[in-house]
This record gives C-alpha cells, sequence and structure tokens, in this order.
C-alpha cells in the first residue's frame, strides 16, 4: 500500500478523471461487454464517416469523378457553392446579398459582444434588415428583384432577423400585458399567447399565406411580408413567455426601489426592470433563437427558396452530379449544426460572465 | 425651470406626515388599527415593536407603496388617494430606504444615483451626475462611484442606496430597517451617515431595532404592537420608564 501510494504520486486530475472514467466502463463483464459493442459501433460509424468524406470521395476534376467514387462529391459543392449560398438571385446582382450577408453577420457578431450592448446597436436590428431589404429588392440601386426570386444564406437569415427583432417588439408588450393588473388586457394577452402557441409554425405560415388574404380580395400580400408577420407573431408568444419569466424572477423590492424614487411604469420597466430580466434569460433567449433558426426552413412551403430549399435544388442534379443529393445535404446540415454550436457556447460563456460580476 | 413644488413646501404649523384614523388589512387581518400620529418637519421619529407589529407597513403607507383602506394619510398637507399624479407628487418628496438596499444591480453607484432625477425629475444628466458625486461623496464613498453593487460590501450598498435617496431632493426620508440585512461591523457607518442626516434638520421616520440610535437621534419614539401605536414618547422616558406593559416586555426582550 505504501509503495502504490509512493510510486503514483498526486495525479494530474485530469488523468485521473480518465482513469476513472476507463475504470467504470469495465466495472462489471456486462459492462465490459456493453463499452465494447458501443465502441465497435461508434468506430465503425466513424470508418464509414471517413470513408465517405475522405477516402472514397472525389476532390478535383467534374462530374466524372464524382461517377468514378463512391463517396462525398466535393467538386459538386465548389461548382455549385453560388446556387447552395445564393439560392436564384440574379446571377449578375450576387453582390447585393453578399452585401447584405456581410451586413448582417457583422450586426450578429457585434451583438454578442456585452460591451456594445445598448441603443444604437437595437437601432441597427432594425436598421441592418431594413437596408438589407432596400438593397435585395433593388429599391435603392435598380434594377429590382422580386421577393420570390430572393433565396439561400442570405434569405435564411434575414427572415430570422426580422422575425426575432419584430418579435421582440411585439413580445414585450404581450408580456407586460399578461403581467398587467387590468383583467381585460390580461386576459387578451393570455388568448393571443396561448392561441399562437397552440398551433405548429407550418398552420401559422399557411394561415398568413393563403387564409388571411382571402379577408381581403383583391389585395396582394407580398411573400416576404406574409412569412414575416407569421413568424413574428409565432416567436413573440414564445418570446413573450420567456420576458414574463425573466420579470418575475426578479425581486419585488426593484420595482419598489423604482416606484420610491417616482419614477413611473413605463419607466420603472424600460430603465429597471426589463434590463434586468432580460440579462436573466438569455440562455432562453439563445435557446429560442436557435429554434427558430433551424425553423426557418420551412418557410420554403409557401415558396421562399430559403437556404435549404437552394441546397435542395442544387441536389437535384443527382444524374448529372452522382453522390450529390447527400454531399449536399451534408453541407447543409454542417451550417446549421455550426451556427446552433456556436450560439449554444456562445450562450453558456455569456452566462459565466454575466454572473462572474453580476451585472454585463 | 420653475419650481413645481411650490405650493407644497411645507408650513410650520401643519405637520409633514399626518396619520389619521388609518386602517390597514391584508384580506381578513387586520395590519394597522386606527393609527393617529403625527410628525412635525424636521423631526425625528424612530418606530420600534415587535417584528408583525406593522410598522413596515406603517412606513410604506407613507409614499403608497402599501395601500391604506380607510381614514387619511397627508404628507405636507397632500393627501394620499389613488390618483396616481397625487401619489407622484407624495413620492418626490419623501425619499425610502429598504432593509435590502434594492440598488439596481445593473448599474453603478453612480447611476443608481443619477438614475431618477433623469427620468422622473428632469434634471439634466450632468447635473444629476454632478449631484450624485456630491451625495456619494457626503456618504463618505465618492471612490466607489464607478463599481456596480455586487461589488461593494453591505454598509455601502446601505449608503449608496441613501444617497440614491437624497438625490431626489427629498424633504422627508423613510428608514425600513436600514441595518437589520447588515454585518454586524458595517452597522456603525450606516448609523452615521443617518445621524449625519438628522443633523441636517431632515424630517425622519424610522423603523430600527437599534436602541442605541434611537436613544441619540430621535426626537420621539413610537412602540407598535399588533397594528397599534401603543406608546409615544421622548426616548429618554420611553427607554427609562415606559408606561405600557407591553412595550416593558419588548424592551425587556431587546436588553436582555
Amino acid at each position: 500500500m505504501t509503495i502504490l501510494l509512493e510510486g503514483a504520486p498526486l495525479a494530474p486530475p485530469k488523468r485521473e478523471a480518465l482513469r476513472r472514467t476507463i475504470a467504470d466502463l469495465f466495472s462489471s463483464p456486462f459492462n465490459a461487454i456493453v463499452t465494447v459493442i458501443v465502441a465497435g459501433l461508434i468506430a465503425a460509424g466513424l470508418w464509414a464517416f471517413l470513408r465517405w468524406a475522405i477516402l472514397d470521395a472525389a476532390w478535383s476534376g467534374g462530374a466524372e469523378a464524382c461517377r468514378a467514387h463512391s463517396g462525398a462529391c466535393w467538386p459538386f459543392v465548389r461548382a455549385n457553392a453560388q446556387l447552395m449560398v445564393f439560392g436564384v438571385y440574379p446571377q449578375d446582382l450576387l453582390w447585393r446579398p453578399a452585401l447584405s450577408l456581410a451586413l448582417m453577420a457583422g450586426l450578429i457578431v457585434a451583438s454578442m459582444i456585452p460591451r456594445f450592448w445598448s441603443l444604437s446597436l437595437a437601432l441597427g436590428w432594425v436598421a441592418v434588415p431594413a437596408a438589407v431589404c432596400l438593397l435585395l429588392s433593388g429599391a435603392l440601386v435598380g434594377p429590382r428583384v422580386s421577393t420570390n426570386e430572393w433565396g439561400g444564406l442570405p434569405l435564411t437569415l434575414l427572415v430570422w432577423m426580422i422575425a426575432f427583432a419584430g418579435a421582440f417588439v411585439v413580445a414585450t408588450p404581450l408580456a407586460l400585458a399578461r403581467r398587467s393588473d387590468m383583467g381585460g388586457l390580461r386576459t387578451a394577452a393570455v388568448a393571443v399567447i396561448e392561441l399562437v402557441r397552440g398551433v405548429p409554425m407550418l398552420v401559422a405560415l399557411y394561415v398568413s399565406r393563403f387564409i388571411v388574404p382571402m379577408t381581403a380580395p383583391g389585395v396582394e400580400v407580398n411573400l416576404f411580408v406574409s412569412v414575416e408577420t407569421a413568424l413574428i407573431l409565432f416567436v413573440a408568444s414564445y418570446l413573450a413567455e420567456i420576458i414574463r419569466a425573466g420579470l418575475q424572477a426578479l425581486p419585488r423590492g426593484q420595482a419598489e426601489a423604482a416606484a420610491a424614487l417616482g419614477l413611473g411604469y413605463w419607466r420603472t420597466m424600460q430603465l429597471v426592470l426589463l434590463p434586468q430580466a432580460l440579462r436573466a434569460v438569455i440562455p432562453a433567449l439563445v435557446n429560442l433563437g436557435i429554434g427558430v433558426l433551424l425553423s426557418t426552413p420551412l418557410v420554403a412551403v409557401i415558396g421562399m427558396t430559403d437556404f435549404l430549399s437552394a441546397v435542395r435544388e442544387a441536389a437535384s442534379h443527382e444524374q448529372d452530379w452522382p453522390g450529390c443529393f447527400t454531399t449536399a445535404y451534408f453541407v447543409a446540415g454542417l451550417a446549421f449544426f455550426s451556427i446552433c454550436f456556436v450560439a449554444s457556447r456562445y450562450s453558456r460563456w455569456l452566462e459565466r460572465h454575466i454572473r462572474a460580476d453580476g451585472h454585463a | 425651470m420653475p419650481d413645481l413644488n411650490a405650493r407644497d413646501i411645507p408650513r410650520h404649523d401643519r405637520p409633514a406626515i399626518e396619520f389619521v384614523g388609518v386602517h390597514k388589512w391584508y384580506g381578513d387581518f387586520h395590519v394597522l388599527r386606527d393609527i393617529r400620529l403625527a410628525v412635525d418637519p424636521g423631526e425625528r421619529v424612530v418606530v420600534c415593536g415587535p417584528s408583525g407589529s406593522g410598522k413596515s407597513t406603517l412606513i410604506r403607507c407613507v409614499n403608497r407603496l402599501e395601500e391604506h383602506q380607510k381614514g387619511a394619510i397627508r404628507v405636507h398637507g397632500l393627501e394620499l388617494t389613488a390618483s396616481a399624479a397625487q401619489i407622484d407628487r407624495v413620492r418626490r418628496e419623501v425619499g425610502m430606504v429598504f432593509q435590502q438596499f434594492n440598488l439596481f444591480p445593473h448599474l453603478t453607484a453612480l447611476e443608481n444615483c443619477a438614475l431618477a432625477p433623469v427620468w422622473a425629475a428632469g434634471v439634466k444628466r450632468r447635473e444629476a451626475e454632478e449631484r450624485a458625486h456630491a451625495l456619494l461623496a457626503k456618504v463618505k464613498i465618492a471612490d466607489q462611484a464607478h463599481k456596480y453593487p455586487s461589488q461593494l460590501s453591505g454598509g455601502q450598498q446601505q449608503r449608496v442606496a441613501i444617497a440614491r435617496a437624497l438625490c431626489m431632493n427629498p424633504k422627508i426620508m423613510l428608514f425600513d430597517e436600514p441595518t437589520s440585512a447588515l454585518d454586524p461591523e458595517m452597522v456603525k457607518e450606516v448609523l452615521d451617515t443617518m445621524t449625519a442626516l438628522a443633523g441636517e434638520g431632515m424630517t425622519m421616520i424610522v423603523v430600527t431595532h437599534e436602541m442605541g440610535f434611537a436613544r441619540r437621534v430621535a426626537d420621539k419614539v413610537v412602540f407598535m404592537d399588533d397594528g397599534e401605536v401603543v406608546e409615544t414618547g421622548e426616548p429618554e422616558e420611553f427607554f427609562t420608564a415606559p408606561r405600557h406593559d407591553r412595550a416593558r416586555q419588548f424592551l425587556g426582550q431587546l436588553l436582555r
């Protein structure tokens, strides 16, 4: 025993944890068998993926190279990158969606840095989507491009961004109404929230695109407007509940202190309660944001060429590019996964960052 | 800027705060029973009594954090009614300090102080910040102006809370057990701040268990039990020769 203690000086904690994990995995004959089987399955999966993605993949050449290889068809991605990223937007005007993408990505990155959180950033969330809409439509510098031709990643981001920003505008009053002392107002807010939360997003999109226009025959409703109306309402009904939860979590003393200082209801909300409530629910907000982003491909059902539709469009050339179907969807999945993975890591970092100093 | 409160300036023939037959219920529970009390301008009143006796409720009625159901409360002659404008007028005259400090955690000490002057009283930001700096210096915490509440000790937080209330230029200050949530070594710095304030002639109502403070600073001690004002008197008289059994019992428990 003594020898063992002397022979094994304090191991670094990491190695110790690893040793303990391995010991746990083989702690009984049954566990050992399960471990071996699962390890084998994982290895087989990894091997299959490796072969598909690298060993058996076509790396250069054109369609004929893909025909010769059974794995991924990477040349296809290179040849169709433009279609996958920008959809069916007119070829000669691609600088517009490219610039849009850069603007939106810039705003999102800026929004992730707590030091930049201010009124001007909030205005950015109004200005950038508006600028992107003008840019894509050609309202500023011609020629005009109809919303039906917008597509790809810029469209997905734009749809998401407007849905989320718009939802804040709708959800905040909804949350406040739901907490109001006025019974009628509260009931109305509850009704709206529960009604919208009670239907799938697909139904919201259909209603907005096909049912609502029926109530005003002869009026041409823009596809983009239909989509955003549905999404904003849909997201807002969830967001309202999150904001309400954040407000509920605040100690009563905060509202009392503000009242005692003579701040009225709106000032108290704006300056004291909402800033704290929103900080408290950041993980839930990021979660909702990811959920909405992953739901945006649904807009394809009413005719929008979002990122995934653009990818599907590209992947429909299976006869010309054997293996391109899998490859295209792999790329799309990877893109969605990367965005969401970064978002969720960011959310965890932010939570720690805020907790560390009690403010941000 | 015209002084909007000019007509509300206290006249000395009029009490700063007046309770006339005030009753309050929480559901069936009778928290305040027929409170009759007048506080003169510049008077320092300490309210004491066992917990649950209605002390906090009493002072929270003064700025309408709690609503009374019967009787009248007047602050500088302004009666507290359901009128929001009237309530706002009263709240501008009355500052309050809470047991749990209730500082705004997302704002620095300075921002905590300057917030209400800017947004509720329409003072220019620069002016408000100057004033906030001056008051933070007065409560001896000027060097912490740019820290957040979570970076301050309890005693420092409570002093910021006092400065924050003073920034609104109140004519009356309410203290709701301001030292009860503090570690013992921090009680003195807060009491010293309050004593200094009393020395400047501020009208104060203080709910506290700090009997030493009451003895030194109060002009009048109000003893409450079971929602009633049982005894009112000068501190010397109250502490040495309380007239009522309940007061005697309370003091006995406190001094033991």
